[in-house]
């Protein structure tokens, strides 16, 4: 197959402070600047249930690598801490049948998803869910040949607060895939979100929060006040 | 000035409005019917505000929020100007948005209202297509109604914000196949452009190239495959977009 429009971007999420440094600028301006997009309501269904997947995007400014400090709103005392698998995608995916998603996904990360605790899901939550520092996003683990099955932990001051595992997911990582890529492409170095624990703690500035997905790595950041 | 992002001859150039031609970065003056037409900014972050202008929220049955409605976009959402929107098999009810896009001109963090405008690289025009019968009351507008791979004709221009001098009284308008549909003014938005950058600066860092589509006023009607819509706003130009079936062989 030839390919028309190789681009190599390499599946690595700046951290502050080489965003702050003008990199993720430089290529933002040269190149499509890549996605992370998340899916609400995919470890518990209400009823009546979406018919199709329920999807935000952790915009740019909420990209911080394990290490850097999640700052907690002004005006917030808390911030809920989703621990998720992110999928890295491999190639541009459009119009994919779940039964050929796994040749589209490069490997695996931790995530931190961060948001504002927001009761009402009828309106977009940009307030709530892309503020600075709110996406903590590790390292690419090379996929495992369709592994869909992952413990997701999240870990604070060294009490585990929750564990869930991607057995519960409403859409399974394949459907996902497919359910998205039928109306939005998603492009090689984008990270999908498979979705957000219903038992995702709470944390407070202070705070050390780690998320550990065995088999893929672990991410660790403190929350301080913004 | 006006400048563009066009494909001409299997490359990519900025180019510069010049007595109706095209001047591309490498010195060549080119006709404008002689380019494809990119959408002219490259965006992290693309912001869209629902029912900003009180008209339209009426139109929809909608109370005016009290705090801006905004949602993200994907940047696979944008496409040029001439270019086509496909229109998804089995749906009834898709209208198209005209709106006036803010481009930042650089890193915009906690800006106050009172400065805000030094935080504006320039402007374009947006169509913010919304394919109605997708629209689920789960983070409405939810993307697969509002976020769709090329439903955002985005263009033709981005003008620099120094000959825009009021973009609060510019005049939108929308033609389907040459009739009129949608006429407003930018007056009229319900959080004007310094309150959004306030607003949205207060907890996003946004960054040179990041678009904030303001909303659109009243006047909708559904739109066909084979439809031509011309999105204008005045002083920024007039943005073409054409609906297509989508085909799949």
């Amino acid at each position: 197959m030839k390919t028309a429009i190789h681009s190599r971007v390499p599946p690595i999420i700046f951290n502050r402070r080489e965003r702050l440094a003008g990199k993720c600028h430089a290529l933002c301006m040269t190149e499509a600047p890549r996605s992370v997009i998340g899916v609400a309501l995919n470890f518990a269904v209400p009823s009546p249930a979406p018919l199709a997947p329920v999807l935000y995007l952790k915009t740019p400014n909420t990209w911080i690598a394990s290490g850097a400090h999640i700052p907690c709103p002004a005006g917030h005392d808390r911030i809920r801490c989703a621990g998720t698998l992110g999928i890295v995608i491999a190639r541009n995916a459009c119009r994919v049948a779940a039964a050929d998603a796994f040749d589209f996904i490069a490997g695996f990360t931790v995530v931190n998803d961060v948001s504002l605790p927001h009761d009402s899901l009828l309106r977009p939550a940009i307030r709530q869910r892309c503020f600075d520092g709110s996406c903590s996003i590790g390292e690419t683990c090379p996929q495992v040949a369709g592994q869909t099955l992952f413990e997701i932990g999240v870990v604070i001051n060294n009490v585990l607060r929750s564990v869930d595992h991607t057995a519960s997911l409403v859409r399974s990582i394949p459907q996902l895939i497919q359910d998205i890529s039928e109306f939005m492409t998603l492009r090689e170095g984008d990270i999908l979100l498979v979705g957000e624990p219903v038992t995702s703690p709470l944390a407070q500035p202070g705070d050390n929060v780690r998320v550990e997905i065995p088999g893929v790595g672990a991410i660790e950041n403190r929350v301080v006040a913004a | 000035m006006k400048h563009a992002r066009v494909a001409y001859s299997g490359s990519i150039q900025h180019a510069i409005s010049e007595n109706g031609q095209l001047r591309l970065n490498d010195g060549r003056l080119v006709p404008e019917t002689s380019v494809v037409w990119l959408p002219p900014v490259v965006s992290g972050t693309i912001l869209a505000l629902g029912l900003n202008y009180p008209s339209h929220a009426k139109e929809l049955n909608f109370e005016p929020p009290a705090e801006p409605l905004s949602f993200p976009k994907s940047y696979t959402s944008l496409v040029g100007h001439l270019g086509q929107t496909r229109y998804p098999a089995g749906v009834a009810h898709m209208h198209y948005e005209c709106e006036l896009a803010v481009v930042i001109g650089k890193t915009a963090r906690n800006v106050p209202k009172h400065a805000a405008y030094e935080f504006i690289r320039g402007y374009t025009i947006a169509n913010d297509y919304a394919v109605r019968d997708y629209l689920e009351n789960f983070y409405r507008p939810n993307m697969r109604a509002k976020s769709r791979d090329q439903a955002t004709p985005l263009g033709p221009w981005l003008v620099d914000a120094a000959d825009i001098p009021d973009p609060m009284n510019l005049r939108l308008t929308t033609t389907v196949n040459g009739r009129l549909t949608q006429q407003g003014c930018t007056k009229d938005m319900l959080f004007d452009i310094p309150t959004l950058i306030e607003y949205f600066t207060a907890f996003i860092t946004l960054q040179h190239g990041d678009l904030i589509l303001t909303g659109t006023p009243e006047g909708l009607a559904d739109v066909k495959p084979g439809d031509q819509v011309v999105t204008e706003i005045e002083g920024i130009g007039s943005l073409v977009n054409t609906i297509v079936e989508d085909w799949r062989s």
